[in-house]
């Protein structure tokens, strides 16, 4: 199999030529002779000399579909992207999409048809904490490999995940320490859904508020999911006028939150809010006139001025329609299938244990966000971004902060 | 056939119905189908359980109860209590701030176990919790409710509180039921790997039995003068409590059987799929299962199986194939069971096959039909 013909010279040109014009992120594509299947795959996976199968396993139906489908797209995006370019080790990406449903244990219902039956190479999906925990044993048994989108409360770290998100001290601590010396803030109060990763978050945040910065926090409150009453809540953030509110509301209980605030007077030029909730997709709900003035802490904003977001959010665009809107996870997502290439190409092998072995230590330079490492922990270095929004709906990032290392499990803030 | 075995048995119909019904499980099924797909055959099952009790309870007692989810979820998660106790050992949790206690709880600031989860160190403790909490709290909203004479569409709307409340309860306390998240990552069960091959063979066959069990359990209560009694009351209530009877205990008896069946499949749901989340306590799951047994038809035990099957088989086939139009497809089939065969696949079974002559003739027994068998089949109401 390691004869050299013609026709594989000249798809291999192609590509070469498509992935200097796309982006010059990839190294020269490779060709599928050159790696024999009985070489990259000796686990059995869903890998011909042709194709490659991989899973997409978001929920399409259901109340979280909303926010997983930009995950969706931008998975999707990325596998066109790289089919363009000849493909991983030569073969064509196939894509297995399952639905999730937004129910918890369907996610590991078909995490386990996907790795078990299908036999995919990887799998791209699970959005909420609920979902990665449903299908965290699942994967862990049938050793297959996941590609996270979500940031999330950390406090995990497993040898068939990658979490391209951010685990919650990325995005609290650097966002806490800029609000702090910017809004000379000492009074903070706490405001979350009720559920693990909001609980998680101000945990941290709280700590550090009163370890390291010296504040205090004034309120702490936790909203059942999906509640969309806020007037006790508000009653009492005007009675204790803290410096910030620290908000970390999910779902549809934001477009409540945020027009309720508004109506009682508490707009951004009367009260300071630095939120790790909000995302452009969110705003979409919320609409930017509520949320004008507001900050969102998060390590992606689309209106990131760099070459490859540029490109990124044209493509996006081009791909799902002029209205689209790029939020932190879905760029999150968008890492994904490219981080997972890079691995297979690094580890010469599609077998699930090459693969998570060879992707710690890669430098992925021009991702949209920016420079970004995966560690040994299976977290991503990345920056924290905090972004103004304003009423069209898009941010102004106004702060970047250094490269932060991922550590999911820290030390003094559990 | 005589006696109380040909009573449990439902006649000769009765009897070839569950014959059927035990060969698909125990032999077809696990023959042809690979493990995965069998694994899913377990899952559903469990939910069988919950249509078997809403046959006693909604099809034979005229009680709609929107809330079962309440007793299968609670089944579910006091074996799920049990199981994450002994998947948190102090070694595999030795990351965690305090080592030894489920990771939730640690995750929630909480430093030891909580009290009411100590008994759950124990398997019997389990079991017993298992086969009497369920029971002993449909027996306190029986009691209240059924006490005052509340019924009809009002108590299917409390049980449907109920269910929301509970869940509403569960995700709220996660330090104590792990939330929203559910307590996942079950492993072991007294040392005994519930994930491997061979455990989930094992426990698709005790479920499988249980199954078979519970059917036996529920013909025995519809064919004995309580079962009479049921449909009594579900036809002329008032008439039944002039006759001297006291309705309200006969109604909160069922439903604690019917509770009590339910938990049991909720225990071997989270034995099968290792791990319980409140997205089996709430408002949906409880409606949904009502839809299995309305699909399957709410007279008919075995017929409310087979509706389990039929109607999570279509959700899984849909949903892998039509993955954004599924819902679509399912919303399509229960419109057209309603609206077509309103007494589901049971209906379909008593107006169509049984003119076919061959199927008649092996129910029958070959127009010989003796009247032991032909009195029961009316009696049992095609139980």
């Amino acid at each position: 199999m390691t004869y050299f013909n013609r026709r594989r010279f000249m798809t291999g040109m192609g590509a070469l030529v498509g992935a200097l014009l796309t982006a010059g992120i990839m190294s020269a594509p490779s060709m599928a002779a050159d790696f024999p299947t009985a070489k990259v795959n000796t686990t059995k996976l869903a890998v011909t000399d042709k194709t490659v199968k991989v899973g997409i396993l978001h929920s399409a139906t259901g109340t979280m579909a909303i926010s997983e489908t930009g995950s969706i797209q931008a998975e999707k995006l990325a596998i066109a992207q790289i089919n363009a370019m000849g493909g991983v080790l030569g073969r064509k990406i196939e894509v297995i999409q399952e639905d999730g449903a937004s129910d918890w244990p369907t996610f590991a219902e078909k995490s386990k048809k996907l790795l078990v039956n299908d036999k995919v190479a990887t799998v791209f999906g699970c959005w909420t904490s609920a979902s990665r925990k449903a299908a965290l044993p699942v994967f862990e048994k049938e050793n297959g490999l996941l590609f996270y989108p979500t940031f999330y409360e950390g406090l995990e770290q497993s040898k068939n995940v990658f979490y391209t998100g951010q685990e919650a001290t990325q995005q609290i601590l650097a966002g806490l320490d800029w609000i702090a010396k910017e809004k000379k803030a000492k009074t903070f109060y706490l405001i979350g859904s009720d559920y693990i990763w909001p609980r998680t978050s101000m945990k941290i945040a709280r700590k550090h508020i009163e370890q390291h910065l010296g504040g205090k926090v004034v309120g702490e409150e936790y909203i059942a999911l999906g509640d969309t009453q806020f007037g006790s809540v508000i009653n009492k953030i005007k009675l204790k006028k803290p410096d910030i509110i620290y908000a970390a509301v999910v779902g549809g209980s934001n477009v409540a939150w945020f027009k309720q605030l508004n109506a009682a007077g508490l707009n951004s030029s009367k009260q300071t809010m630095l939120t790790i909730s909000v995302t452009e997709d969110e705003v979409l709900g919320i609409g930017g006139e509520n949320l004008a003035g507001f900050y969102s802490a998060m390590k992606y904003f689309q209106s990131q001025k760099n070459p490859s977001n540029e490109k990124f959010v044209a493509e996006f665009k081009k791909m799902w329609g002029p209205k689209s809107v790029i939020g932190d996870v879905t760029q999150a997502a968008y890492l994904g299938p490219w981080l997972w290439k890079a691995a297979v190409e690094r580890a010469g092998s599609f077998d699930v244990d090459k693969v998570a072995a060879a992707l710690p230590g890669y430098e992925f330079k021009d991702a949209p966000e920016g420079y970004v490492k995966v560690d040994a922990n299976h977290h991503l270095w990345s920056k924290l971004r905090i972004g103004k929004w304003r009423t069209d709906g898009q941010a102004d990032v106004v702060f970047e902060s250094e490269l932060i290392a991922p550590d999911p499990f820290p030390k003094g803030y559990q | 056939m005589t006696g109380t075995m040909s009573k449990i048995l439902g006649g000769r119909e009765g009897a070839i119905g569950l014959a059927v019904l035990a060969l698909l499980i125990l032999v077809i099924l696990p023959l042809s189908l690979d493990l995965f797909r069998l694994g899913l055959v377990g899952k559903y099952t469990t939910y069988a359980f919950v249509a078997v009790s809403l046959v006693l309870l909604w099809g034979n007692g005229g009680i709609l109860s929107l809330g079962q989810g309440i007793f299968f979820g609670l089944g579910g998660y006091l074996m799920a209590m049990f199981l994450k106790l002994e998947a948190s050992d102090p070694i595999s949790t030795k990351i965690q701030t305090t080592p030894g206690i489920p990771d939730f709880m640690d995750w929630n600031q909480l430093t030891e176990i909580p009290l009411f989860w100590e008994p759950f160190n124990s398997l019997p403790l389990t079991i017993l919790a298992i086969l009497t909490i369920p029971a002993l709290f449909a027996y306190i909203i029986g009691f209240a409710m059924f006490k005052r004479r509340v019924g009809g569409v009002y108590f299917a709307i409390i049980t449907q509180a109920i269910a929301l409340i509970l869940s509403i309860l569960i995700v709220g306390q996660q330090g104590y039921t792990g939330g929203v998240n559910g307590i996942t990552d079950l492993k072991t069960m007294l040392g005994w790997d519930i994930r491997n091959d061979g455990a989930k063979y094992v426990l698709y066959y005790v479920n499988a039995l249980l199954l078979i069990g519970s059917i036996l359990l529920s013909r025995y209560i519809l064919s004995s003068k309580f079962g009479m009694l049921l449909l009594a009351m579900r036809d002329k209530e008032e008439r039944v409590r002039f006759s001297g009877y006291d309705v309200s205990n006969f109604k909160i008896f069922i439903f604690c059987v019917s509770a009590l069946i339910s938990a049991v499949g909720g225990a071997m749901f989270t034995l099968q799929v290792g791990f319980m989340s409140p997205s089996f306590v709430g408002i949906v799951p409880s409606i949904e299962m009502v839809i299995f047994a309305a699909v399957g038809g709410r007279m008919s035990l075995i017929g409310a199986v087979y509706g389990t099957l039929l109607v999570n088989f279509g959700k899984t086939m849909f949903s892998e194939t039509y993955p954004e139009l599924w819902l679509f497809l399912m919303g399509g089939l229960f419109i057209a069971v309603v609206m077509f065969f309103p007494n589901g696949l049971a209906g379909v079974w008593d107006k169509y096959a049984k003119r076919v002559g061959f199927i008649r003739r092996i129910m029958e027994g070959k127009g010989k039909a003796d009247k032991t068998s032909a009195d029961s089949n009316t009696q049992g109401a095609k139980a």
